[in-house]
């Protein structure tokens, strides 16, 4: 029972971890942009999340109506200006300037806040309650709807993607960013919303770990850009469902990990990573090797 | 060190290659000089003084170990603080199997190096940005591993055992020229590394992979090398760094933030070049030594000079420099001399980038 336990728990997990890539999944599937400071801007998500609740009282599960829109809005700005710059230059320049910019906001964090952990809601009757089925498994009611709102994340952009109109802009974009300007698409401005978007589902990350447990400055690099990163090179690069995938694998292999010895949660999520990495390097759901 | 390199060009006898534009004789009577003023620091400065420089000699190793992945094998890291934990760990072990921490350098650096091989097995199948993930992934895999070992101090780290007896003044300047002698390898292993083979095939596949690939060049066999000579520096660097602080700890020492250090030294030094690394890393020392009262500061100021000129100025300061004087202090590259047009055109040999007037 106590393995059936770790696998649900493990699955819920996952839910959150699928949040936590998908942004960084979108970024590099439209623009080929690996975003170094991907988990210190969830980061920033959950401060600001913070912040608004600190200012405008809304109750925590409703923060993300003000938040999403902030960091989407500063998703299009960066885009728009230091990252479209780096790309103008190449790869290297976008990892360089990725990581700055990753290291930057930690250590600003750590100055004009404090290195302090925070969360998000506690005493909230539904960030902290659960339920229980007989007697061993213990489902939180947060697990179950963060999941529920990776789901829904997942499967609106597929909706979006597939079939609005900005989707397929995106995916032209993607293709052929050339070929896609002779048709008159302003490629910046598609990276931009592909940003925007992906900075929201950041944003919802931030907020998401926030409740699940506590952030602070570094929380961005040790686990939401690793745990992050990991999801996507287990579900396969490149696939939006294979985030979801990736983040349960993960998910499951920390809770059985822990179930072992409380101390080996994270380096089970990791070995599994470079399991994966050697005998499926193409991932769990796609089938051609990418690189 | 001098212009000997001095072949001509097939057909037309007025053609001349040269390594560099100017005689750069004097490069290596004042590399010599700068060395054996370096070497008697100790004699006249304070303990201080021979502190600060052992921590800029850890940067400076690990700047010019960056440099050459990222500058001239086009593997970016922000994992190799995996190699300065493992460095620093290697000679905890040695030290306490009472092998002097000072012996112990050279095998923690070797140690790495051999660790690397299977760790590039492991990243290698990941391309740029995702291997850049990648080899962070792996650093905190080996912290992790590092930390499950409690006769090593576990998760918190202890100290150095085996320098007791030391004179504390000595162990200082011990430490001191240790590094430097470690900085001098480091940087003249680049060096002729450069000049040589491998020069030209990191040469060849920075300018076109596919074409360096169908020439022979032994691309994953180059990248691979580089990786592990990355390694050993950084080993190298890590060992230095126990043997200073005297201490070791898991989170110090596997600390992404080493990483950020010699990232930012070699980009704002200049990427690419082997000057760029030194210049850097006197850029780092003085930033840091100026805001070091000011806690994260330093590194907030250097992310955004960093970001800045990967920007505005793709090559760095040496990079400024060079554009105004064309002076390479170490010229791996190659300089071709039109009849009669005293050196104008250049050819791209070994370094530059495009739009540069010599390479």
């Amino acid at each position: 029972m106590e393995w059936v336990n770790d696998v649900i728990q493990g699955i819920l997990t996952g839910g959150l971890y699928a949040l936590f890539a998908c942004g960084l999944s979108l970024m590099f599937g439209v623009m080929k942009v690996v975003n170094l400071a991907h988990g210190d801007l969830a980061v920033v998500g959950g401060y600001v999340a913070l912040g608004v609740i600190a200012i405008t009282h809304v109750p925590v599960l409703w923060s993300f109506v003000i938040v999403v829109p902030i960091m989407a809005g500063l998703g299009y700005l960066l885009q728009r200006t230091l990252i479209q710059g780096a790309l103008d230059r190449g790869v290297l320049t976008t990892l360089i300037v990725t990581f700055g910019l990753s290291v930057v906001i930690e250590n600003a964090l750590l100055q004009f806040v404090n290195a302090n952990s925070h969360s998000l809601g506690v005493g909230n009757s539904i960030v902290t309650g659960s339920f229980s089925i007989g007697s061993q498994i213990q489902l939180a009611y947060l697990l179950l709807l963060i999941f529920a709102v990776a789901v829904a994340v997942l499967l609106g952009l597929q909706y979006f993607l597939s079939s609005s109109r900005y989707g397929r802009m995106i995916r032209a974009v993607a293709d052929d960013k050339e070929a896609a300007q002779l048709s008159g698409i302003n490629y910046r401005h598609v990276f931009g919303i592909a940003a925007a978007i992906a900075f929201g589902t950041v944003a919802l990350a931030g907020i998401g770990y926030g409740m699940y447990s506590q952030f602070s400055p570094s929380t961005g690099t040790d686990t939401i850009l690793l745990f992050a990163f990991a999801a996507v090179v287990i579900g396969g690069l490149g696939s939006l469902w294979g985030t979801l995938v990736g983040g349960v694998v993960l998910g499951i292999a920390q809770q059985i990990g822990a179930q072992i010895n409380q101390s080996d949660q994270l380096l089970a999520g990791y070995v599994v990573f470079l399991v994966i990495l050697v005998v499926r390097p193409q991932g769990l759901t796609t089938r051609r090797a990418q690189s | 060190m001098s212009v000997v390199a001095e072949t001509t060009a097939r057909s037309e006898e007025s053609y001349r290659v040269t390594r560099s534009r100017r005689n750069v004789a004097w490069t290596g009577a004042g590399t010599l000089i700068v060395v054996v003023v370096l070497a008697l620091l100790p004699y006249i400065v304070y303990s201080g003084t021979t502190t600060i420089m052992v921590q800029a000699f850890i940067v400076l190793i690990l700047a010019s170990m960056w440099n050459l992945m990222a500058g001239y094998a086009g593997l970016v890291s922000v994992g190799q603080q995996a190699f300065v934990g493992l460095g620093a760990y290697f000679v905890l072990i040695l030290a306490q199997h009472s092998i002097s921490p000072f012996g112990g350098l050279a095998v923690a650096a070797i140690g790495c190096g051999v660790a690397a091989v299977p760790l590039w097995w492991l990243v290698s199948r990941l391309r740029s940005g995702y291997f850049a993930i990648a080899t962070w992934v792996l650093a905190t895999t080996v912290m992790l591993f590092i930390e499950k070992f409690p006769s090593i101090g576990g998760g918190t780290g202890m100290s150095l055992p085996g320098l007791g007896g030391y004179d504390p003044t000595l162990l200082i300047a011990d430490t001191y020229w240790i590094g430097l002698a470690v900085s001098v390898i480091a940087l003249g292993t680049v060096y002729l590394l450069l000049r040589g083979r491998l020069g030209l095939v990191l040469t060849a596949i920075r300018d076109d992979e596919v074409a360096a690939r169908s020439s022979g060049a032994r691309v994953g066999w180059a990248r691979m090398l580089v990786f592990v000579i990355a390694a050993i520096g950084c080993g190298a660097a890590g060992a230095l760094l126990a043997i200073s602080q005297l201490i070791v700890q898991p989170g110090a020492v596997f600390s992404v933030q080493w990483t950020a250090e010699m990232a930012f030294a070699v980009i704002i030094g200049g990427l690419g070049t082997i000057e760029g690394p030194i210049l850097g890393t006197i850029v780092y020392i003085v930033l840091q030594q100026t805001l070091q009262s000011y806690n994260a500061w330093y590194l907030i100021v250097l992310g955004v000079v960093a970001i800045a000129i990967a920007l505005f100025a793709r090559r760095g300061l040496w990079g400024l420099i060079d554009d105004h004087l064309h002076v390479r202090l170490f010229p791996v590259g190659y300089w071709l001399w039109a009849p009669g047009s005293g050196g104008r055109r250049g050819w791209r040999g070994g370094l530059g980038r495009r739009g540069g007037k010599h390479s």
